[in-house]
């Protein structure tokens, strides 16, 4: 495992997902067309694009839900096209993955659903099983008597907590997150960011992100990447990406919405540099 | 993966120091809890433990839960454990973890016997329930027709007749089988067993008179139950599950003006015209065993027939179609809207559905038969 204040660097095994040429499509539509990404070790990657864009179908090609049509993924250095039964189970349990829409089990209370991977995966004993379910819930915030909920019985903001502490359960070293903070109020998206810093910073977790939320953009994205016209348009630290000219990013992150956060973070890495 | 946690431990004049190692991840499953267990045993009888971490490889959540639960375990026998040689960030996993009591208000379990007389009696009671609900359904639903009759426009025509295709020209082709199959056992069994009184020729009555009365429709019903109903109360059931029912009520229109009134026209339509087909593929089949196996010829059977049935014993079996039809409707729309948020109860419902609509088709010919009897029809 890496310190956490190492500099992240771009050396080969410090990829943990290298896309290459991916394309995709439904139909003769290409919705990835030639998409080129590597997402290092211990970073918080942040994917943005306009509504449509392509960035779930991006998380779930890589998550080999998706067939593709040209180009490569490779996991931990595996291709997925070429793995055996035994190591993508051990990939799989690697990961851990909040799908947009939740997914939780609606057959499953909320306690169940955390512990699933748990039963699947490995051999605990039944009161360690019901601790750590109710240390994951009670770390994503959520009221411990959401446990023996079912899904339907949760709101909408409780069912993305309840998704990401099932993501959690297995404490994965890489974690797909679409749309984490879609749906929590304000002070539960900043709680949300933070707890996802504080695992990145104390198990070394890899993020991938999916989000259109600027504020955790600024708040905990190492690097962000712009998905436009089926390719990886720009990427890198949101400071960069700020000084782009292209007209999208810009009007993405200087426009109406953008403007007010861009001060407050230039003024604030100000104050750090002082 | 990763190695196997571990514990050392060696007695100091200031108290037993534990040096953890190794990797201290939920991976390693049991061995992490039988590890962590071994940190109250392995101090001996000492008033103090340091728990050395500095040694260790790899924590996550579920290690610095156990190693909290186990320092605080420590504590609560009188024993003072305090950490030591923690890196910074394993510090942040254990305040993060904490060891605290989760303890929550399980739900509530019955004794066995008691839960299983309060199912008898629940389900007693649904029964009922069930009974009053539908009929209040078709209530709103005999409303709603007739409003919708008074103003033809909101009839809606092109949902009718996709159902209408579904149900009817897409179910005509396993109808027409079973059927078929139906009738030329039956006739199969009255040549063999009429054989032995000599009575050959009265197979024609028998199939004619059991197809046309009761099999055709039966057949027809069940077989609509199975395959129409399930799909009613699937979709029905899907679209509660995603809201699009209520999206459906805030727009101010009704579910089941919209939904359900064609949906159950079209099967009203359709059962007979099924109910129909099936008559002729029972008869076929039928001709086609006597006329192989009972050496009865095509012109024979035929010319028996017109003298076994009547036009009463074939608008006997289509009469009761569209009754059939309404009820396996209506079963399958009150269960589409039973369901609740669970995959778990779509299926429970989809299940009731089936089954319940094809008790009381048979129910219902049932009632048909005695009434037809008393009427001398
Ligand atoms: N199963 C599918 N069949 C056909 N087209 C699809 C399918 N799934 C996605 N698409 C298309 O692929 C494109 C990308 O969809 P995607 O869901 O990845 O968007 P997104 O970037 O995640 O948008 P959002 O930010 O709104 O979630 C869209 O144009 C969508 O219509
Ligand atoms: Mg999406």
């Amino acid at each position: 495992m890496i310190a956490p204040d190492e500099p992240v660097a771009a050396s080969a095994n410090n990829v943990v997902i290298r896309v290459r040429g991916l394309k995709v499509g439904f139909g003769d539509r290409l919705v990835m067309d030639g998409l080129d990404l590597d997402v290092y070790r211990g970073e918080v990657l942040g994917l943005v694009g306009a509504s449509g864009a392509g960035k779930s179908v991006f998380t779930r090609s890589v998550l080999g839900l998706l067939p593709k049509q040209a180009g490569m993924i490779e996991v931990y250095g595996l291709d997925i096209d070429r793995l055996t039964m035994g190591e993508r189970r051990r990939v799989e349990r690697r990961w851990g993955v909040l799908f947009q829409q939740g997914a939780l089990f609606s057959g499953l209370t909320v306690k169940q659903n955390i512990q699933a991977p748990m039963r699947e995966h490995l051999d605990l004993s039944p009161r360690l099983r019901d601790e750590l379910a109710m240390l994951k819930i009670s770390l994503v915030g959520l009221p411990l008597d959401a446990a023996n909920k079912y899904p339907a019985e949760l709101s909408g903001g409780m069912i993305k907590r309840a998704a990401l502490a099932r993501a959690l359960a297995l404490d994965p070293d890489l974690l797909f997150l679409d749309e984490p903070t879609s749906g929590l109020d304000p002070i539960g998206a900043g709680d949300f960011d933070d707890l996802i810093a504080t695992l990145q910073r104390t198990l070394g977790l890899t993020v991938f992100m999916v989000t259109h939320d600027l504020d955790s953009l600024y708040a905990i994205c190492d690097r962000v990447a712009v998905l436009g016209q089926g390719r990886v348009s720009a990427v890198g630290p949101i400071a960069e990406l700020l000084l782009s000219t292209d007209p999208w990013i810009h009007s993405y992150f200087h426009g109406k919405r953008g403007a007010g956060r861009e001060t407050v973070f230039r003024l604030g890495a100000q104050g750090e540099a002082r | 993966m990763s190695i196997a946690p571990a514990i050392a431990c060696d007695n100091t004049p200031r108290g037993a120091r534990l040096t953890l190692s190794g990797g201290w991840t939920i991976g390693a499953g049991a061995t992490l809890e039988r590890t962590a267990q071994a940190m109250l045993t392995k101090i001996d009888g000492a008033r103090a433990a340091f728990i050395d971490l500095s040694e260790i490889e790899q924590m996550d959540t579920a290690g610095a839960w156990v190693i909290d639960r186990s320092r605080q375990a420590l504590e609560s026998r009188g024993v003072t454990a305090e950490v030591v040689g923690a890196r910074p960030e394993h510090t942040i996993l254990l305040r993060e973890a904490h060891f605290r009591s989760t303890e929550t208000p399980e739900r509530v379990e019955h004794p066995t016997l008691t839960s299983l007389l309060a199912d008898i009696g629940s389900s007693v009671f649904s029964a009922g329930a069930d009974l009053v609900n539908g009929v209040g359904f078709l209530g709103r639903l005999v409303s709603i027709l007739l409003t919708v009759l008074v103003r033809p426009r909101r009839w809606r025509w092109t949902s009718t007749f996709y159902h209408l295709e579904s149900f009817a020209l897409r179910g005509a082709p396993i109808i027409l089988l079973i059927n078929f199959l139906v009738g030329a056992i039956v006739a199969q069994q009255g040549i063999f067993q009429l054989a032995r009184f000599n009575a050959t020729p009265f197979t024609v009555d028998l199939i004619g008179i059991l197809v046309l009365r009761e099999l055709g429709v039966l057949l027809s019903s069940i077989m609509i139950a199975g395959r129409s109903g399930s799909a009613i109360t699937a979709e029905i059931g899907a679209m509660k599950m995603r809201e699009e029912i209520d999206a459906l009520t805030v727009m101010a229109l009704d579910p089941l003006e919209v939904l359900i009134l064609p949906r159950v026209w079209a099967l009203v339509l359709a059962l007979p015209l099924l109910t129909f087909l099936a008559d002729i593929a029972a008869l076929a089949g039928g001709g086609c065993v006597a006329w192989i196996y009972g050496d009865i010829a095509p012109a024979v059977f035929i010319e028996r027939l017109q003298d076994a049935i009547g036009l009463n014993t074939f608008a006997v079996g289509l009469i009761k179609a569209p009754f059939m039809a309404l009820v396996i409707g209506l079963i399958a729309a009150v269960e589409g809207f039973a369901v609740a948020g669970s995959a778990e109860s779509l299926g429970r419902q989809v299940t009731g559905s089936v089954v319940k609509s094809i008790f009381m088709v048979i129910v219902l010919d049932g009632l048909f038969a005695m009434f037809f009897a008393a009427v001398r029809y």
